[in-house]
């Protein structure tokens, strides 16, 4: 941990979005991770989002498991609020959370151990139910926090830090995700915030589930040569092909339109992604064919990137459930809870 | 890119703004490190390598240092590095045994000094250690240049200018007082080895207009008549004063007379406020003397009265934007008693003969050379207000310094222009983890202020120095506010793993891996926070192993916390105090 807080310099330059506030003030504590750990750098990209999608800082909820990754909830947006539940139970949290207040914007960070082992069962419901929520996992192929055990991420043949390959075989979350019928689906690498802003900012205007699956290297116990989780690996291996392009609500929508078949999707909250995409034929809307282009990438050894999947059309978790228009802790207790004779009435109406 | 070469001394020597701006390159910060450690003394030493006189200009340094400080780029207000100069000064223990000395054993040459203002001392103090003989010639009878006679003792008391011109004298100097040189070609044929001039920018001007010379005993050039308060050849003034001018000269005029009895005291300025010579500060302690400022007025003629002084008539101008062209809108008489002017000084150098090969220049100045200042005649070098009209201590002091190099080469019969190389080091200030030997933290404390005695008290007695010095307390928290920017961020492309930990921590984004690209434009234009000073470099790295894109640095914004070394994994980022060894005098040698 560093030796003294990231101090608040009163630099003029510092840029400010449309409410006024600075890159800094979507900040948060200083983290406690090893230096140079990629969940860090996934804070960091986080930070930039809200700033750039000029999002009230205390409009955000924070939830979160048990991990490295699960800490790092704590490291940005200071005004918002949070939840820190137990081990694998990010999800639940976060479904109770969205159907209690459906008008706050939901972060739940997790890591592959957290969600792909003991939170599985709770991230698959949470992908079919499509709660409204931005779901990241921080995929570093262990269990950071528990000193470097593999997790459920690990591909077959990669190497222990001080031990052996990997033989059991990996869950893809986002194979996952795609065949439970999740409706936003991405990819990234902690190492290209480039690529990995875009995503979280078009991932924060979808209305349903967004999961991204960032990769996430451990330095300290999963970076060393021979695992497929490191930074040189992901670095040599990555298929960056799909290229979001957020573009927030506004102006900008009318210009630049897209004539090089690039593909451009309306986003539920007004914004617009644009994909442009190497493979031509590539058609960021078609599930199956998502599922066909991830599973040749990974045979070949490839980890392709990007916005892979995402259909705005999928009902979320309160239209699912025809949930009341107003969030529910803005409900008046007496309609939120109308009184013995009325459930009475309700009652009879089952006999 | 090209890689940013590090190894050269200038490169660093840059970023430590305060350094780089200083003519005498004194190492602040890290003096104020020692400071900050309570090692007052040494703080001393540091400054005294560079400055030479330590105590005198931690009161009256034109300080060029602190505009350039970065920490005003921060917060508006730079470190005041002069203050805490005094702060070094004035809580030192004795530290005589550790000043250079002089050989018993001389190396058998004589050098000659004209004048004993800090550029000959400064001169001496180079040369004496290495065995040389030098003599200084002074018209005055006490030795300090201007120092002595034209800044205020309520500025500068007559003991520190004492003790630090002692340290130099009493190397063995010969010091000649009440002997004006009157003849270049009579010292020239003294048989020195070299001569330096150090004889000062003397001649106060003078105001050729309607009445001038009506009462000559109420009109004052002020060069003058603060050497005559000085010696105390006079006592008193009458008590309307307008003082002529707004420079250095005309803030202590109008300071003294109101010392001396001057009740309403007028500083009158042809031109508007912003175009003023003075430096703000000095103006603010006018002002809070009761001094009035006004602006805008070109005297016109003395008024007299039956042969006495009696008043001054002065156009009321108008100015356009940038003060270049006036129109007059009025004339007005304003009484007064006394005027002193205060309008410039001239060089003048009677004394030089015309015809021994030592060329002037049209404005008087002797011809020399910017950098060795040695004059036509070979073996005879100029420094200080003589050599390009009037400055100020600090620049006659760097003069001093490269004088004394020239003039070393010259009696060893090196080429003048064969300077002893500036050399550095960099050395890790790394303590533990995240640990320095450095407070890296960033300390938001406001620009302290300095206490001052009362008025009441300061205008009954004229020598009483105004300024009281920082408390303990203002000066714990003034050295924090530096930020140590000799403390270098250095890199090592090879062991980036590119996490880009330290572009996440960095406090102010000065960090960018970018793709290598051959336009440092188009690099500026793609960093996290554009680089839009050009006066400031980039600290561009090898080609990173992974991708090949490069680490950039905006010197610009950097404040040297220290975090991004501390987030490193790798310690591809470490921090290093830069310490640049200028070239002196005596080093030729060892190279
Ligand atoms: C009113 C006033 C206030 C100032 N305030 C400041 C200030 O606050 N801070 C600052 O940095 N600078 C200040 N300065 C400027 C500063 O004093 C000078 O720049 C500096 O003293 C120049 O040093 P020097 O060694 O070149 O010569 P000087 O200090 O001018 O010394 C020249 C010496 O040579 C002697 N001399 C001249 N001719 C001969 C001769 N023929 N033979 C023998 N001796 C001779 C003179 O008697 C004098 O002692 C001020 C100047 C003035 C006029
Ligand atoms: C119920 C329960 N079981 C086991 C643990 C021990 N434990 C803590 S963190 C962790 C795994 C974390 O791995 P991951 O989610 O990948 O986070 P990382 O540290 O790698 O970011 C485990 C097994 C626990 N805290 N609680
Ligand atoms: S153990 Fe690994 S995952 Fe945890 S903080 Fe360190 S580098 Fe990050
Ligand atoms: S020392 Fe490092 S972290 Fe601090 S401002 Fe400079 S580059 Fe940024
Ligand atoms: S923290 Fe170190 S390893 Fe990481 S990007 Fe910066 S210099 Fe490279
Ligand atoms: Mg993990």
């Amino acid at each position: 941990m560093p030796s003294i807080k990231k101090p608040l310099i009163p630099l003029a330059a510092m840029p400010t979005n449309e409410i006024g506030l600075t890159m800094r003030d979507y900040e948060g504590s200083m983290s406690t991770l090893c230096a140079g750990c990629g969940h860090d750098s996934v804070t960091a990209a986080i930070v930039r989002a809200l700033f750039e999608l000029s999002i009230p800082p205390h409009k955000v909820v924070k939830l979160s498991g048990i991990g490295c990754s699960s800490k790092t909830t704590a490291y940005f947006d200071s005004a918002a609020h949070g939840f820190n539940s137990a081990h694998g139970r990010m999800a639940p949290i976060a479904t109770g959370a969205n159907a209690a207040n459906r008008d706050a914007l939901y972060i739940g960070i997790s890591g592959d151990g957290d969600s792909l082992s003991i939170g599985a069962g709770h991230m698959v419901h949470a992908i079919r139910r499509n709660v409204h929520m931005v779901y990241v996992i921080e995929n570093n192929g262990v269990y950071g926090l528990t000193k470097g055990q593999f997790s459920a991420s690990a591909d077959i043949g990669s190497a222990a830090k001080h031990g052996k390959a990997n033989t059991v075989a990996p869950i893809d979350p986002v194979m996952l995700a795609l065949s439970l019928g999740a409706s936003f689906v991405a990819r990234s690498f902690s190492g290209d915030k480039e690529q990995l802003v875009p995503i979280l900012k078009a991932a924060a205007q979808h209305r349903g589930l967004a999961l991204i699956d960032v990769i996430s290297p451990c330095v300290q116990f999963n970076n060393h040569n021979g695992s497929t989780k490191s930074y040189r690996y992901v670095r040599e291996h990555e298929l960056r092909e799909i290229e979001p392009d957020f573009i927030s609500t506004g102006r900008e929508i009318v210009v630049d339109l897209p004539r090089d078949g690039s593909v451009m999707v309306a986003m539920h909250d007004g914004g617009l992604v644009r994909f442009r995409t190497l493979p031509a034929e590539y058609d960021p809307t078609d599930r199956e064919a998502a599922m066909h282009y991830v599973n040749q990438a990974h045979a070949r050894g490839e980890i392709p990137t990007g916005l892979l999947f995402v259909d705005e059309s999928v009902p979320d978790v309160h239209e699912l459930n025809h949930t009341s228009e107003t969030p529910l802790v803005e409900l008046p207790f007496e309609e939120l809870c109308p009184g013995s004779t009325e459930l009475e009435a309700l009652q009879q109406s089952f006999v | 890119m090209q890689a940013t070469d590090i190894g050269d001394p200038d490169y660093f020597h840059r970023v430590v703004e305060c350094q780089w701006a200083c003519p005498a390159h004194t190492n602040v910060p890290e003096y104020i490190r020692l400071i900050a450690q309570g090692r007052y003394s040494d703080a001393y030493m540091v400054n005294r390598d560079s400055n030479v006189f330590p105590g005198i200009l931690g009161r009256t340094c034109d300080r060029p240092c602190e505009p350039a400080c970065r920490r005003e780029r921060v917060d508006g207000s730079p470190v005041a590095i002069c203050r805490l100069k005094r702060v070094a000064s004035d809580l030192r223990d004795d530290i005589t045994d550790r000043l250079p000395r002089a050989p018993a054993e001389k190396n058998g040459k004589r050098v000659a000094c004209v004048g004993t203002g800090p550029a000959s001392l400064a001169v001496a103090n180079d040369l004496m250690p290495l065995g040389y003989q030098v003599t200084i010639f002074e018209a005055a009878a006490e030795p300090g240049g201007l120092m002595r006679t034209s800044i205020p003792s309520f500025r500068l008391p007559a003991q520190v200018l004492e003790e630090e011109i002692g340290y130099i004298v009493g190397m063995g100097v010969e010091v000649r007082y009440d002997t004006p040189v009157t003849s270049l070609a009579a010292l020239c044929r003294d048989g020195y080895d070299a001569i330096f001039i150090g004889s000062g920018a003397p001649k106060g001007k003078d105001l050729e207009i309607e009445g001038r010379h009506a009462d000559p005993e109420h009109v004052h050039i002020g060069l003058d008549w603060l050497k005559s308060v000085a010696f105390g050849h006079i006592g008193s003034i009458g008590s309307r004063v307008l003082v002529i001018g707004v420079g250095n000269t005309a803030m202590d005029c109008c300071r003294t007379a109101r010392r001396l009895g001057g009740g309403d005291v007028k500083i009158m300025a042809r031109r508007p406020r912003r175009f003023f010579k003075a430096s703000p500060w000095e103006l603010e302690d006018a002002e809070e003397e009761q001094v009035e400022i006004i602006v805008n007025h070109a005297p016109r003629r003395f008024v007299t009265e039956e042969g006495r002084l009696v008043g001054m008539e002065f156009d009321v101008l108008e100015w356009d934007e940038e003060a270049t062209r006036s129109r007059t809108v009025d004339t007005v008489i304003l009484p007064c008693d006394d005027v002193i002017l205060a309008i410039g000084q001239e060089n003048a150098f009677p004394w030089i003969e015309r015809d021994l090969g030592m060329e002037f220049s049209s404005d008087g100045l002797p011809v020399i050379d910017a950098v060795t200042l040695q004059t036509r005649l070979p073996g005879v070098f100029v420094g200080g207000d003589a050599a390009f009209g009037p400055k100020n201590i600090i620049w006659a002091v760097a003069h001093g310094h490269e004088a004394a190099i020239s003039i070393d080469n010259h009696c060893r019969g090196v080429p003048v222009e064969e300077r002893p190389a500036n050399r550095m080091t960099l050395t890790s200030q790394k303590m533990g983890l995240t640990e320095w030997s450095y407070n890296n933290d960033y300390n938001p404390s406001p620009r302290q202020q300095m206490a001052h005695v009362d008025l009441a008290k300061r205008f009954n007695e004229l020598r009483l120095e105004v300024e009281l010095g920082f408390s303990a307390e203002q000066t714990m928290r003034e050295v924090q506010r530096c930020l140590n920017c000799d403390v270098q961020p250095v890199f090592q492309a090879p062991l980036c793993i590119e996490c880009d930990a330290c572009i996440d921590i960095c406090p102010v984004a000065c960090l960018t891996i970018a793709p290598d690209t051959d336009s440092e434009a188009s690099l500026r234009s793609m960093l996290t926070v554009a680089a839009e000073n050009l006066d400031e470099a980039l600290y561009v790295s090898e080609p990173l192993a992974q991708t090949g894109r490069i680490m950039v640095k905006d010197e610009n914004l950097c404040v040297h916390c220290g975090l991004c070394a501390e987030r490193c994994p790798t310690a591809a980022w470490n921090m290093e105090k830069f310490d640049l060894r200028l070239g002196r005098a005596g080093m030729g040698a060892l190279l």
